[in-house]
């Protein structure tokens, strides 16, 4: 058993009492809902005539199902609207607040929190959708819930679970020119699997980690749930405390960020810390990589040849075949050169300041091929504020990009942006299953938003170091 | 205490079996059924895009087999259910009418999920699995028995042993895996904690 970690301080804080059945039952900090998973457990609530015990606790979005293009009510997507209004009916009869399309702060539940300043560390943090692991990047302990354990989060406050095991992923050295964070945490789930997390928490650290930026922490923590791991965190710091400053929480604060900061201080991990297990990955070894099949462990560096089911341990070979098939790709080729219909750069994984920045350095200067949708769907309102104060939609704009409006959108196509038919997306999301997309036929490349850049411009999977116009200095 | 839940101490039906690892909840149930604001008709739902083709003829996915229409237990190979969070995905299995799933090993929300509705989860190694979704093809009549108190699967003369996640069993075999009633009676404790809590 761990001791001393992060993830053992914050559930102990957190721990009300141990159940008949052997579970823990943990108070819940920060409880974040959204339209897709919550009406059920609204449902079960009524059922039983319970109400919400502390709706000051919980913070509402929308963002799976918002149109990206025109928002105005009624949706003209029936289900849409249902699930909206529902959601409205919920938090005012409960007193929860909702960030919705007319405030100016609604976005992907895993924006939303960060920019806010909701997110804490040393917090406990549920929401129902599994890349709550996101808020983790702050050194909070955050994961996905179903339904009925919302139902349980709004009933009690509180959740019922059992200890996991904790695994420290220390990323060693200094990642290379456009290199970033996705490529990282993709390399991490090609190396330890898709379901290589189970039972564990990922504790994510080393130089390479420390240097990230917090949307890059966020990158990372928001993808261990596609390594198996229900929950990420990164000890809180330095860049943590930055951003945490410039949130509304703090601006304004000092006093309480000065009270506050000694708790942050006291839950980090030990240097003495007790894991479960340590696996160490070189990061000066990772270059920009893409999937080349229907899981996100299905994962090549981008000079890389696509591998041969059969050299394959045995129980991924059914898997490889059929997701190369489904694909159409080959083993031996590298993903580079692979054609693209679709350029879509958004998600929760990807859709921050400091992501479009990134991204819309590569495209400056450049068209995106005739051949290719190519579309930017900003993480927040807040996000697409900022970013058009400095001109990034402008940018993208004159490459070729839409520019749309903030939700989950084309990374798993609930409102109208989807793929059809065939087509091929290089997308900076976090998931490329079958039919994720909108389209059971669709194919998705999982990158970096550079990446995501360089394919648009090129109609095709490109390494974004070789553009002629990007310095790689 | 167990505010009316049933225990769950064992299942017993013929089965249904869905082969390959990795199995994640967007094939169980696709993005689009999830509009609604209720679980109710989920079930038609399940493996929709494994079950149709585009020109919505259908194929041959276990779901559709006349065979296993009235299976309980589903049998699964490694890491089912992985991805997103949704309940969707257990709820839509419960309402076609499964109510355990015995496998090589599934994704942790998935199996909590299944658990707050009361279907039990659980795993058996590789070559027990196989043989177990060879009879069920062979024999779709086979009833197949998971006891969840006992961790053993037994179909015809096998019995096989099976692991159970030592919470859920408790919780399933003492019927107290809806967790509601049982969390809201520590409200003293609840305050005490959240009164210790520096960030409220
Ligand atoms: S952006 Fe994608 S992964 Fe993130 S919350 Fe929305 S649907 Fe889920």
């Amino acid at each position: 058993m761990s001791e001393r970690t992060l993830y053992d301080t914050v559930w102990d804080r957190h721990h009300v009492t141990t159940l008949p059945n052997g579970q823990d039952q943990l108070f819940v900090g920060l409880h974040l809902i959204h339209e897709v998973t919550s009406p059920q457990a609204f449902g079960m609530l009524r059922e039983r005539d319970i109400d919400v015990a502390r709706p000051e606790l919980t913070h509402a979005t929308v963002d799976h199902i918002v149109p990206t293009a025109d928002q105005s009510r009624p949706l003209s997507d029936d289900a849409a609207e249902e699930m909206m209004s529902e959601l409205e009916r919920n938090v005012r009869a409960s007193g929860i607040q909702l960030d919705d399309p007319t405030s100016g702060n609604q976005g992907i539940v895993h924006v939303i929190g960060p920019e806010q300043g909701l997110t804490q560390p040393g917090m406990t943090i549920v929401c129902g959708d599994s890349h709550t692991s996101t808020h983790g990047a702050f050194g909070a302990l955050a994961f996905g819930i179903g339904t009925s354990q919302i139902r349980d989060v709004l009933a009690t406050q509180t959740i019922a679970m059992e200890k996991q095991k904790v695994r420290k992923i220390e990323v060693t050295g200094e990642l290379g020119p456009h290199v970033g964070a996705k490529d990282v945490i993709l390399t991490i789930i090609r190396e330890l699997g898709t379901d290589g997390g189970v039972g564990y928490v990922y504790e994510y650290a080393g130089e390479a980690i420390e240097a990230l930026d917090m949307e890059g922490r966020m990158s990372i923590c928001n993808m261990s749930i596609e390594g198996g791991a229900r929950a990420g965190y990164i000890n809180p710091d330095e860049t943590t405390y930055e951003w945490l400053r410039e949130t509304e929480a703090f601006d304004g604060a000092p006093d309480e960020f000065e009270a506050l900061k000694p708790y942050w201080e006291s839950i980090r991990s030990d240097d003495d810390a007790v894991y479960d297990d340590v696996v160490e990955i070189d990061g000066d070894a990772i270059e920009p990589a893409v999937t080349w099949g229907t899981t996100p462990g299905q994962v090549v560096g981008i000079s890389e040849p696509i591998p041969d089911p059969a050299e394959l341990a045995p129980e991924k070979r059914d898997t490889a075949r059929a997701a190369q098939e489904h694909m159409r790709v080959e083993p031996g080729e590298t993903m580079a050169g692979y054609e693209i219909d679709v350029a879509f750069l958004g998600s929760c994984t990807n859709a921050r300041l400091s992501d479009l920045r990134r991204a819309a350095r590569i495209v400056d200067g450049q068209s995106v091929a005739p051949s290719v949708r190519a579309m930017v769907v900003p993480g927040s309102q807040r996000v697409k504020a900022a970013a058009e104060r400095e001109g990034l939609d402008e940018r993208f704009e004159a490459a070729g990009f839409e520019w749309r409006e903030a939700g989950c959108s084309m990374c798993l196509g609930m409102n109208e942006d989807q793929l059809s038919g065939e087509q091929a997306s290089a997308s900076s999301s976090n998931r490329n299953f079958v039919g994720r997309q909108g389209s059971p036929d669709g194919r998705t490349v999982l990158m970096s938003p550079r990446m995501v850049a360089a394919a648009a411009i090129t109609g095709e999977i490109t390494d974004v170091r070789t553009l002629p116009e990007v310095s790689v200095a | 205490m167990s505010d009316g839940v049933p225990s769950v101490e064992r299942v017993s039906g013929t089965g249904i079996y869905v082969r390959g690892n990795d199995i994640d909840t967007d094939q169980i149930i696709p993005a689009r059924f999830m509009k609604v604001v209720t679980f109710d008709g989920l079930g038609e739902f399940a493996f929709f895009d494994q079950r149709f083709e585009d020109d919505d003829t259908e194929t041959d996915h276990p779901f559709n087999d006349g065979r296993f229409q009235d299976a309980s237990v589903l049998v699964v190979n490694g890491n089912f259910g992985c991805g997103s969070s949704r309940e969707h995905a257990p709820q839509a299995l419960l309402r076609w009418g499964i109510d355990a799933v015995v496998g090589e090993s599934f994704a942790e929300i998935f199996a909590g999920n299944c658990l707050a509705l009361g279907i039990p989860t659980v795993t058996a190694d590789q070559a027990s699995i196989t043989a177990l979704q060879k009879r069920i093809d062979d024999s779709p009549d086979t009833t197949i028995t998971v006891d969840v108190a006992a961790e053993t699967v037994s179909y015809g003369d096998e019995t096989i042993d099976a692991a159970v996640d030592a919470a859920q069993r408790t919780a399933l075999v003492d019927g107290i895996w809806d967790t509601t009633a049982l969390m809201r009676s520590n409200e003293a404790a609840i305050e005490e904690t959240a009164a210790e809590l520096p960030y409220l």
